[in-house]
């Protein structure tokens, strides 16, 4: 059963509307919530499995949620098919950058996609005709599928959760095949992998385009949802809140790279009522589960449980 | 994602499968390859010897298009490969393994080895994360290749145990298992004894004649002596980055140049 966990979490996943109406958590920061894993297990390809870190993932993020807004309010195309030729748009850009880019190796790498990200934002808060500056771009309308509106925070839901659980199931496929193996060997070691035949810098290339494409396809999904975007969505700390999460749930595993993303997510929901001290609290956790489960809470987790269930089976 | 194929298979297999002539390579003036020639008759176990530093490992990495030789030609079934990227040489039917362990440590002993399959295979990004028929069609047949590759080191019973869980010299089983799985024609071993025991030792001669006789020509590169003569079919022997003699293990025994090299003396061929 390749795809156990991922139907126990699908099955979750509907369950919990369901479970609880109305419920702030699960409508409103759900949807959030959502759209991060979307994001994390997208930056988990190419940072857990292929080895490549980028400090600046909410660049991609960004020029999804953009290209959406501007496309839809400026020109008045029909969203989907803004999201569609955002996609694209990212796509191209990804591919462009990744040949040079990913010559480069670890302090190097970090270095140059934490440039671009902070060039991308520099332009976000300065081409004022088209992104509305500092201020941002508002009067987004909401996605509209084929003449289903989505208007409600439940109907956000149902989306969101859909589309999140489509990048899980092609993450998960992805990593259990021939081109995952390449991804997890690139990692391991570039010279094997080139003698195993595998092509590493295009490999790589690959690997960054399909996760910039996760991260414009988050992004098309928040601009329609909030329908208003502002390069502060898009800053250098969403970027390293991106890198927190993969890192935080566990790198090289889909399911650890979502329970970083929804961990961090209600995180910061719930940690509101403490104000002043947020930021503190939320700093020291991190800090604690860093200490105690290096290799992140979910697969900490995971060989915790199966420890356990070993411990009992004898 | 259309790796080259090997090129057919003709009835008669060629008399010379890898010749090598006037190879060249230099670092920062220090010629590490002095124009080095040799070729390898297909079916043979060959081996590389010669003291530390002799541009054993130079050999391998110019061979396997890691280096960039220079000067002279490296031609595999009479094809040059002199110029090729490391991965579009491995698609002609050479693998290899390394003197210092190039596992991947973040898979499993059989995901390593299913790695290996990678040239064998054709799905591409797509079809993967589509899952589409096919793809289930290929996990599989990865899956009874690398099983395959697993039963002929001995290697069945670790194959869903983490990689970097295993002992040492499983560790290079493994390596060794994984560079069958691309299904070569040539096999680089670098010094596969290194690090064994006398046990192991003698378990990896009876691997490499297996590998043998199941059609892989085998090349080598090894100081366990009593191994290497006891093993291989002809040595060439390097010293200063030329060759200093090449002929059968018989031959080398008797060469006093290959003695005064080695130890400045008699050598201790013998187990």
């Amino acid at each position: 059963m390749r795809l156990a966990g991922f139907y126990v979490f699908a099955v979750a996943i509907i369950l919990l509307p369901i479970l609880f109406q109305d419920n702030y958590f699960v409508t409103v920061v759900g949807i959030s919530a959502g759209l991060h894993v979307i994001l994390a297990v997208g930056l988990n390809l190419l940072m857990g499995y292929a080895g490549q870190i980028s400090l600046g993932h909410a660049a991609f993020f960004g020029m999804g949620a953009y290209a959406s807004g501007i496309l839809t309010t400026r020109y008045a195309w029909p969203a989907p098919l803004a999201m569609f030729a955002g996609l694209t748009v990212v796509g191209l850009i990804a591919w462009l950058l990744a040949r040079p880019i990913l010559r480069l190796h670890g302090h190097y790498l970090a270095m140059a996609t934490l440039g671009f990200g902070i060039v991308v934002h520099v332009i976000m808060v300065q081409a004022t005709h088209w992104t509305g500056g500092p201020d941002g771009l508002s009067g987004i309308p909401t996605l509209d599928l084929f003449g289903w509106p989505v208007d409600s925070d439940l109907r956000w839901y149902a989306v969101v959760a859909a589309a999140m659980l489509l990048a899980i199931w092609l993450s998960l496929n992805l990593i259990d095949s021939r081109i995952g193996r390449a991804l997890r060997a690139v990692h391991g070691s570039e010279f094997a992998a080139q003698m195993l035949g595998i092509d590493t810098g295009r490999t790589k290339t690959q690997v960054f385009v399909v996760s910039a494409l996760f991260a414009a396809f988050a992004g098309s999904l928040f601009a329609h949802q909030q329908g208003f975007v502002s390069p502060d969505s898009f800053s250098l700390m969403v970027s390293v809140e991106l890198v927190t999460m993969v890192v935080l749930g566990g790198m090289a595993s889909t399911f650890g790279a979502a329970c970083g993303a929804i961990a961090l997510t209600l995180l910061h929901a719930g940690l509101v009522v403490f104000e002043d001290y947020e930021m503190l609290i939320h700093g020291a956790l991190l800090m604690a589960v860093m200490i105690f489960m290096p290799q992140g809470l979910f697969v900490g987790l995971d060989q915790a449980v199966r420890r356990l269930l070993r411990r009992s089976g004898n | 994602m259309i790796a080259q194929a090997p090129s057919s298979t003709s009835a008669l297999p060629p008399a010379k499968l890898l010749v090598v002539d006037g190879l060249e390579q230099s670092f920062g003036g220090i010629m590490a390859l002095a124009g080095v020639s040799f070729w390898v008759s297909p079916g043979l176990i060959y081996a590389v010897i010669g003291p530390n530093g002799a541009g054993k490992t130079t050999l391998f990495n110019a061979l396997c298009g890691f280096y960039q030789p220079s000067a002279g030609s490296i031609r595999f079934d009479g094809r040059e490969l002199l110029g090729l990227p490391p991965h579009r040489i491995a698609a002609q039917g050479i693998a290899r393994t390394f003197q210092n362990l190039q596992l991947f440590f973040n898979m499993t002993v059989l995901e390593n080895v299913m790695a290996g399959c990678y040239l064998r295979t054709r799905s591409g990004l797509l079809a993967a994360a589509l899952r589409f028929p096919k793809v289930r069609r290929e996990e599989w047949q990865s899956r009874e290749w690398a099983c395959e590759a697993l039963e002929l080191c001995e290697l069945t019973d670790r194959i869903e145990q983490p990689a970097g869980t295993l002992p040492y010299g499983l560790m290079k089983r493994v390596e060794i298992a994984r560079a069958l799985a691309t299904r070569p024609r040539l096999l680089l071993l670098d010094e596969p004894a290194a690090g064994l025991n006398d046990t192991e030792s003698l378990a990896l001669r009876d691997l490499i004649e297996r590998i043998r006789a199941s059609g892989v020509t085998v090349l080598l590169v090894e100081h366990h002596m009593p191994l290497v003569m006891n093993v291989s079919n002809r040595l060439l022997v390097l010293d200063y980055g030329s060759v200093l003699a090449e002929g059968t293990p018989d031959e080398i025994k008797a060469d006093q140049r290959v003695a005064a090299a080695y130890l400045g003396g008699a050598v201790q061929y013998a187990v």
